[in-house]
């Protein structure tokens, strides 16, 4: 998938890249507040018990709902700023795979344990 | 031949919408490459367009269905914590894995990872689903945008293979088994 852009400027100017943009780097954010959240109840017990929205499934539950909640906040923020132009897809990109990233890393319970 | 509803709930959550992904995952993968291979290849058809669009967005409800199922009706019951004095602790899979050394790493490793990095999947697979259906075929002047949504395909098949992997392992060292039996063929007679 690494085939050079062929975009032209009229057809870029007419379907602006912004609102993917923002649903990628939403997405990167999301990815990466699962390990954050995860990692937050695991060290404080007050953000533990927090994070106990239902109590079968324990802070499990607080974790992801709070997760899924901000990466959806941060998406309609980022379209709403973004979906009419177009934006540096190349950063934004970038960032959204570096959190990507350090949200598949930082789930893996022997390198959450070391921070 | 019978089957406990904890143990039917378990297998429609890894085989019905888990297992069902994974295989889905990488049609959608080839279908994505043999699309885009090059930009200036044919003029990708509506309606190749439309079952592609239908087809991420199928994957991305059972993404969601498999990581709900799994945290809301399964996950209570592999954690349930036994009353004391239980003495087997075969209807509790949690405590049954962390009362041996030898299988304890199954539940600190590998559960503590698949209930979290599960959930990468629904976000990259909706975030892929709703790209798609945005720019449909003009996803094609759009090179960046189209290899991160393919970046992020792939990390949703790498997260869901984690995930069905030690999904099964643990089913396997510790199933998630009780309830009420459902008789799906009465018993033989000898």
């Amino acid at each position: 998938m690494s085939a050079p852009s062929t975009a032209s400027a009229p057809q870029a100017k007419l379907n602006p890249n912004g609102a993917g943009a923002a649903a990628v780097l939403a997405a990167g954010i999301g990815s990466f507040l699962v390990a954050a959240f995860a990692i937050l109840a695991d060290k404080a017990p007050s953000i533990k018990s927090l994070m106990n929205f239902y109590k079968p499934t324990g802070p499990l539950s607080g974790v992801t709902t709070c997760a899924i909640v901000v990466w959806l906040a941060v998406w309609a923020l980022l379209h709403w700023r973004w979906s009419s132009r177009n934006v540096e897809i190349g950063r934004v990109t970038a960032a959204a795979f570096i959190l990507l990233f350090l949200g598949l890393l930082l789930t893996f319970p022997p390198i959450a344990d070391l921070l | 031949m019978e089957i406990t509803v904890r143990g039917l709930w378990t297998m429609i959550h890894g085989i019905g919408f888990g297992a069902l992904y994974l295989m889905a995952c990488s049609g959608a993968l080839v279908e994505f490459y043999r699309r885009y291979r090059s930009p200036l290849g044919p003029e990708i058809e509506v309606e190749d367009e439309r079952f592609l669009r239908i087809y991420l967005a199928a994957m991305a409800v059972l993404a969601w269905l498999t990581v709900l199922t799994g945290a809301y009706i399964i996950y209570p019951w592999y954690r349930a914590v036994p009353p004391p004095g239980t003495a087997s602790l075969a209807a509790f899979p949690q405590r049954l894995l962390m009362s041996n050394p030898s299988t304890a790493a199954w539940h600190s490793i590998g559960m503590e990872w698949k209930e979290h990095i599960a959930w990468l999947v629904p976000i990259s697979i909706t975030m892929a689903a709703v790209v798609f259906s945005q720019y449909r075929r003009s996803l094609r002047i759009h090179p960046e945008l189209r290899a991160a949504v393919l970046g992020f395909v792939w990390a949703s098949l790498f997260a869901a293979g984690i995930a069905g992997f030690f999904g099964a392992m643990l089913n396997k060292n510790a199933p998630v088994a009780g309830g009420p039996t459902i008789h799906i063929v009465p018993e033989e007679q000898k």
